[in-house]
């Protein structure tokens, strides 16, 4: 599904990541792991076609799609969707509004009609009271005045509507008490199925208890040098990170 | 010859033309013509037009359109289309000149009367006489001198004490692409009786390309407890110009509320002055301006807390793109014996280009001790962030960029409670959205689903 092939990025002409490679199956559901300032959220801030992010050398395909050819929009309609790590605040434009608009954009991309209203609010009613939000919410212009745990269900309420193929989590997890981390794990967890592949950015083993991955990487200095099962997690979450880099040096 | 002299020619040329008028007419007449050429046109250096260049209306050559020759008639289909779509008692004049065709009065209910000024002058002359020109006298500014030497035509609206009217009225201007620059300096009054309820649309529109100049004046007067909404919805063609001057008189529990939407127009002026002259008066002044290619519009607000415990509130929002240039002044004076009064005032920019231009100035004069004032002005950018949010769930750049461009207008489009006008406005703004941008079927959809 996602092909990721020795890419190079820079930011501000420093280079982030240094030759990443990575392959997403559908199904799978895939954790990526390591300390700061390791490159965790370049990879999908670049996969979702974020400004500032040069990439110098390399390939992403989706479905066999050259990533890096489309708009930020046409990758979006074509199933690639990012969970931000800092949902921004979008003053005036209610949540309901972006809901539709994008649901809509998304149908029209796939040559589909505009849902009705009737549907689109029975939609709405169920994925909003699975994420356990008032609906109150729609009304409220997009993240604004909302605390940390309320962006990020906000964040996993889009994703439940608009049904991504490929869903990127980036840090889904940080500010969240446990209560918030279980009502969001759980609009993750939902959205698996065989057809559907999940990449998850995180810092801390803690939200793996709840998205159960079937793929760990660990992410050091741009460019993922270690590959196992949830069981590799655990043993980053009580040995660190330094003994990864000992052994990859070696 | 200068610049003036143009215009002085113009009018006795036309004072030739005209039949015999009363007295207190061409006293007025006179009186504006003697201020017009004491003052001349304003430069640069008068601090009111300090950021707004007249010189293409003082070097224009502008036929009065009462003495055009062989114009070509408006076609219905064309008038139609420039029409607002809402269901209106309406009053329309092309460049100025009544045209009753084009014009619906047939609901007209009982306690208001709607005429075109040369009909109410003909019917009872006095009548008239005795309010027009009390707020707009010739020294407010070379426009309005240069109005009262010229206005032949306009609106007279007045409601019977405790009248309520349903309908919108509608005063439409339309302005034709001539063969030749055509001028008109239409005068509009309106007397509110007490308790008394309207709301009244001056709406500025016209063919692509029209570049004519339209010079109107607006008198309001409300009596004790009458409640007022004004728009006026200005979507001349780009090639216009365009300067008007609206006044209002309140008095005691009054409520006056402006909606100021300006779209087109290549060189708008636009003055307000609000009187509030017994307690209990409020007024409330919305603006909106968009302005893109080289458009300049320059919007000027007056508020005067005559009286203790009155109340205005002032929010203008301005959008403007490529090299167009928005002007913002808002004054708000405080006598000294106006106590207890609240004035709130606030202005927001939105540059969509490096090379679009805002001057803002708001002014407060305070001379009571006892108030509560404040005021505000803000200029900035699309927020980047915010349209890849957008566009990351799949919404186009163009419609990302349209949303926030409305959103940043929200405050003041919220206010809004006309549907044709609000539409019109989002279209010029935003391009076509998806759907009416936030409005009455989605609040509803989500109404119904807190009743569920």
């Amino acid at each position: 599904m996602l092909e990721v092939k020795d890419l190079h990025v820079t930011v501000e002409g420093k280079e982030i990541l240094k030759g990443l490679s990575l392959s997403v199956n559908p199904g799978e559901v895939h954790a990526i792991m390591g300390p700061n300032g390791a490159g965790k959220s370049t990879l999908s801030a670049v996969i979702a076609g974020k400004d500032g992010y040069e990439v110098t050398s390399g390939s992403i395909t989706f479905e066999g799609r050259d990533v890096l050819e489309m708009e930020i929009e046409e990758r979006a309609c074509a199933g690639m969707l990012l969970g931000f790590q800092y949902p921004v605040e979008i003053p005036g434009v209610k949540n309901i509004y972006l809901l539709k608009a994008a649901l809509n954009a998304q149908r029209a991309a796939r040559g589909e009609d505009e849902i009705p209203a009737p549907e689109f609010m029975k939609l709405v009613r169920e994925k909003i009271n699975f994420m356990k939000m008032d609906s109150s919410f729609l009304q409220r212009a997009v993240n604004e005045g909302f605390s940390g745990g309320e962006k990020k269900r906000n964040e996993i309420l889009q994703m439940l509507l608009l049904q991504p193929k490929l869903a990127m989590l980036d840090e889904i997890d940080s500010g969240l008490d446990i209560d918030a981390m279980k009502v969001v794990a759980d609009g993750v967890n939902s959205l698996r199925d065989a057809n559907r592949a999940i990449l998850m950015v995180t810092h801390y083993q803690r939200l793996l208890d709840h998205i159960v991955p079937d793929v760990v990487h660990v992410l050091v200095d741009g460019r993922i040098v270690k590959t196992g099962d949830k069981a590799l997690a655990h043993e980053l979450e009580s040995r660190g990170y330094e003994w990864v880099l000992e052994e990859s040096a070696a | 010859m200068s610049d003036e002299q143009t215009f002085l020619d113009a009018l006795s040329a036309r004072a030739d033309r005209r039949g015999a008028e009363p007295t207190w007419v061409a006293a007025r007449r006179q009186a504006g013509a003697a201020r017009f050429e004491a003052m001349g046109f304003p430069t640069r250096r008068d601090e009111a037009f300090k950021y707004t260049d007249v010189r293409a209306i003082a070097r224009g050559d502008f036929t009065l359109s009462q003495d055009a020759q062989d114009v070509t008639p408006l076609s219905p289909a064309t008038a139609a289309a420039l029409t607002l779509p809402l269901k209106a008692l309406r009053l329309t004049f092309v460049d100025g000149i009544f045209a009753p065709e084009l014009s619906d009065l047939a609901a007209l209910p009982a306690g208001v009367s709607v005429e075109p000024l040369s009909q109410a002058l003909a019917a009872n002359h006095e009548a008239v006489g005795g309010a027009l020109g009390r707020l707009a006298g010739v020294d407010f500014s070379p426009f309005t001198a240069l109005n009262t030497a010229f206005a032949e035509e306009g609106a007279v609206i007045r409601l019977a004490p405790g009248t309520v009217v349903e309908a919108p009225i509608l005063v439409q201007f339309l302005s034709r692409a001539n063969q030749v620059p055509l001028m008109s300096h239409p005068r509009v009054l309106i007397e509110a009786g007490s308790r008394s309820e309207a709301t009244v649309i001056e709406h500025q529109v016209g063919e692509e390309g029209a570049a004519n100049f339209s010079n109107l004046v607006s008198e309001v007067m409300l009596e004790r407890g009458a409640i007022l909404t004004h728009y006026k919805l200005q979507e001349a063609a780009l090639t216009d110009l365009h300067v008007s001057s609206l006044h209002i008189d309140q008095g005691r529990d009054s409520r006056f509320t402006s909606f100021n939407l300006n779209l087109g127009g290549s060189l708008v002026r636009n003055d307000i002055v609000a009187d509030m002259n017994a307690q209990g008066a409020e007024a409330n002044y919305f603006g909106l301006f968009f302005a893109q290619g080289r458009q300049h519009v320059d919007n000027h607000t007056l508020v005067n807390h005559n009286a203790p415990h009155t109340f205005s509130n002032e929010n203008y929002k301005g959008i403007l793109g490529d090299r167009a240039h928005g002007v913002f002044n808002g004054k708000v004076i405080v006598r000294r014996d106006s106590q207890k009064i609240e004035a709130h005032q606030s202005n927001a920019n939105l540059l969509l280009s490096d090379r679009a231009e805002i001057d803002t100035k708001p002014e407060l004069e305070i001379y009571a001790d006892d108030v509560k004032c404040s005021h505000g002005a803000t200029t900035g950018q699309l927020d980047e962030e915010a349209i890849f949010a957008l566009r990351a769930r799949g919404i186009s750049d163009e419609t990302a960029r349209g949303l926030l461009t409305l959103a940043f207008a929200g405050e003041v489009m919220d206010q809004v409670a006309l549907d044709a006008i609000a539409e019109r406005v989002e279209r010029t703004v935003a391009g076509k959205l998806p759907e009416r941008f936030n409005l009455a079927g989605l609040v509803e959809a989500a109404a119904a689903l807190d009743e569920e």
